[in-house]
């Protein structure tokens, strides 16, 4: 599903942010990318979505060669991922139901059939109850929340979490925890790249350790 | 398809919205651009007006030949056979005086003033078209018929058909000019209303790209926004004209029942008022593309 061989990514100006990474990642896996901070977890997710290209070596995600993706395809692999953020990138101009419909509207949803999968999404995660509410009026973890039922929306084959538990206090991480092992149960490949030791240890995944940019050990 | 269509109409819908939730600075700017409208819009009608005038005045160039008040049958034949042998007269009309009478009473409402002359104060005339309707032959022709025998004016009534004429179609090219000006204007106001408009909503594109919007999704609401804002001033163009052309024709009303003339501005044609709305919008959403082209492209992800 996720497969990336001899990757290099130097920034320019010189900062070699990864350095001949190779690893593959199974349809239906759990993995966890971790590493200090620094370490290069945050460009190697950002690599997968073509937000950044690599300076060298192959990333292939569905059989698509993403590193040499035109970019007018760029929206279309995007659209084959749920991405979960750290800091959310929720739009406070909108309710709680408009932001989990975005991914629908962009990739054009009826009516009907969006308001019908954002409903279940909500219910997903436990925030149906204020679909009117805007996000501002949320708790970090509900916020939180409120991020991973947007990626979830259009029933995306891979979900991609950046840090997902970085603010949260315990429970509120051990909720997002199970949140995740439940997405993976019915079979959506899961990554997540976090330093959160206890998620790591609750969920028991396969680890992706990076040290300064090169791959330190690959269970 | 369908899919595609509610998404477009749901656009509009939103930016509509977009639009309410600014009222003062929308309202301003759609001010802005009506104004700078409705001056060549304005002045356009204004020359058409007076091409329709004058249009009914005189279309084909003739010379008149008012003759003596004296002047007899037989000297009156007599120059009629010199008009019909003349190669440059293409016909020729001749117009006894009762005649010319009758027609001015009708034409000119003067009817009582007519009714209380003494006698009939017109001459007998000929009226007569050139073959050659160019200015020099047309002087010429006139100098050849003051000379005829009991000829006492002959006058060439287009001269100041053609000067207006003239002076209308530089007014056009004045209009095409200031219109031309404008829309760079429009243009202008457009671009950098939407770069303000890109620029606050950074967060929400930086969003839009990362969960897999195309560039052509992210770019429309800016684009219906340019073309609605240029269409909201095409229609506030269209209602200052309007009203300026209903003011005008309102006292010209009272002026016009003084002097029993019917003359009154003519409003925007359907035509006109249609391109007055789709035009701006052209105009609008043309530089809402500009700007959203040049700084999209700035942010990423």
């Amino acid at each position: 599903m996720i497969s990336l061989s001899n990757v290099s990514k130097r920034y320019p100006g010189g900062r070699q942010a990864l350095h001949d990474v190779g690893f593959t990642i199974e349809s239906g896996e759990l993995a966890f990318i971790t590493g200090h901070s620094g370490a290069g977890k945050t460009t190697l997710l950002k690599l997968l979505v073509a937000i950044e290209r690599p300076t060298a070596g192959s990333i292939v995600v569905n059989g698509q060669n993403v590193g040499t993706l035109p970019p007018r395809a760029v929206p279309f692999l995007r659209r084959k991922f749920g991405l979960i953020f750290q800091d959310h990138k929720l739009l406070f101009d909108r309710n709680v139901f408009d932001n989990v419909a975005l991914p629908l509207e962009i990739a054009g949803y009826g009516a009907k059939d969006a308001a019908r999968r954002v409903r279940a999404a909500l219910d997903k995660v436990g925030l149906l109850k204020y679909e009117k509410a805007l996000p501002i009026t949320l708790s970090g973890g509900e916020r939180q929340r409120l991020c991973i039922a947007r990626a979830i929306v259009h029933r995306p084959a891979i979900l991609l979490a950046d840090e997902p538990t970085g603010n949260l206090d315990a429970d509120y991480a051990a909720e997002i925890g199970e949140l995740f092992r439940s997405f993976n149960q019915v079979g959506v490949t899961v990554v997540v790249a976090t330093h959160d030791q206890a998620l790591l240890a609750r969920l028991q995944p396969r680890v992706i350790a990076l040290r300064n940019g090169e791959l330190a050990a690959a269970a | 398809m369908k899919a595609w269509l509610a998404q477009h109409a749901r656009c509009a819908g939103l930016t509509l919205t977009k639009l309410a939730r600014t009222p003062l600075g929308s309202a301003l700017n759609i001010v802005v651009i009506g104004i700078a409208l409705s001056l060549p819009v304005g002045l356009y009608l204004l020359i058409d007006n007076l091409q329709t005038a004058s249009g009914q005045l005189a279309a084909e160039p003739q010379i008149s030949a008012f003759l003596a008040l004296d002047a007899s049958r037989a000297e009156i034949a007599q120059i009629e056979t010199r008009l019909k042998q003349n190669p440059r007269v293409l016909r020729f009309r001749f117009v006894p005086r009762a005649e010319a009478l009758q027609e001015l009473k009708q034409s000119s409402g003067l009817a009582d003033v007519i009714d209380s002359l003494p006698q009939n104060p017109l001459p007998d005339a000929f009226i007569v078209t050139a073959k050659d309707n160019a200015p020099q032959a047309l002087d010429a022709l006139r100098d050849e018929i003051k000379q005829l025998p009991r000829v006492v004016h002959a006058q060439l009534d287009a001269a100041w058909a053609r000067r207006l004429d003239a002076t209308l179609r530089f007014g056009r090219l004045v209009v095409l000019f200031l219109g031309g000006l404008l829309a760079v204007a429009l243009i202008a106001v457009t671009f950098n209303t939407i770069r303000l408009q890109v620029l606050t909503q950074r967060d929400e594109v930086e969003v839009v790209k990362l969960i897999g919007a195309t560039d052509a999704f992210i770019r429309r609401p800016f684009l219906y926004y340019g073309a609605l804002q240029g269409a909201a001033g095409g229609l506030v163009a269209w209602l200052i004209v309007s009203g300026g052309v209903w003011l005008v024709n309102h006292n010209l009303g009272e002026l016009s029942h003084v002097y029993a003339s019917l003359f009154q501005l003519i409003a925007l044609t359907p035509a006109d008022s249609l391109c007055l709305l789709l035009l701006p919008a052209a105009l609008g959403w043309f530089g809402a593309l500009l700007s959203v082209g040049r700084h999209l492209a700035v942010i990423e992800p």
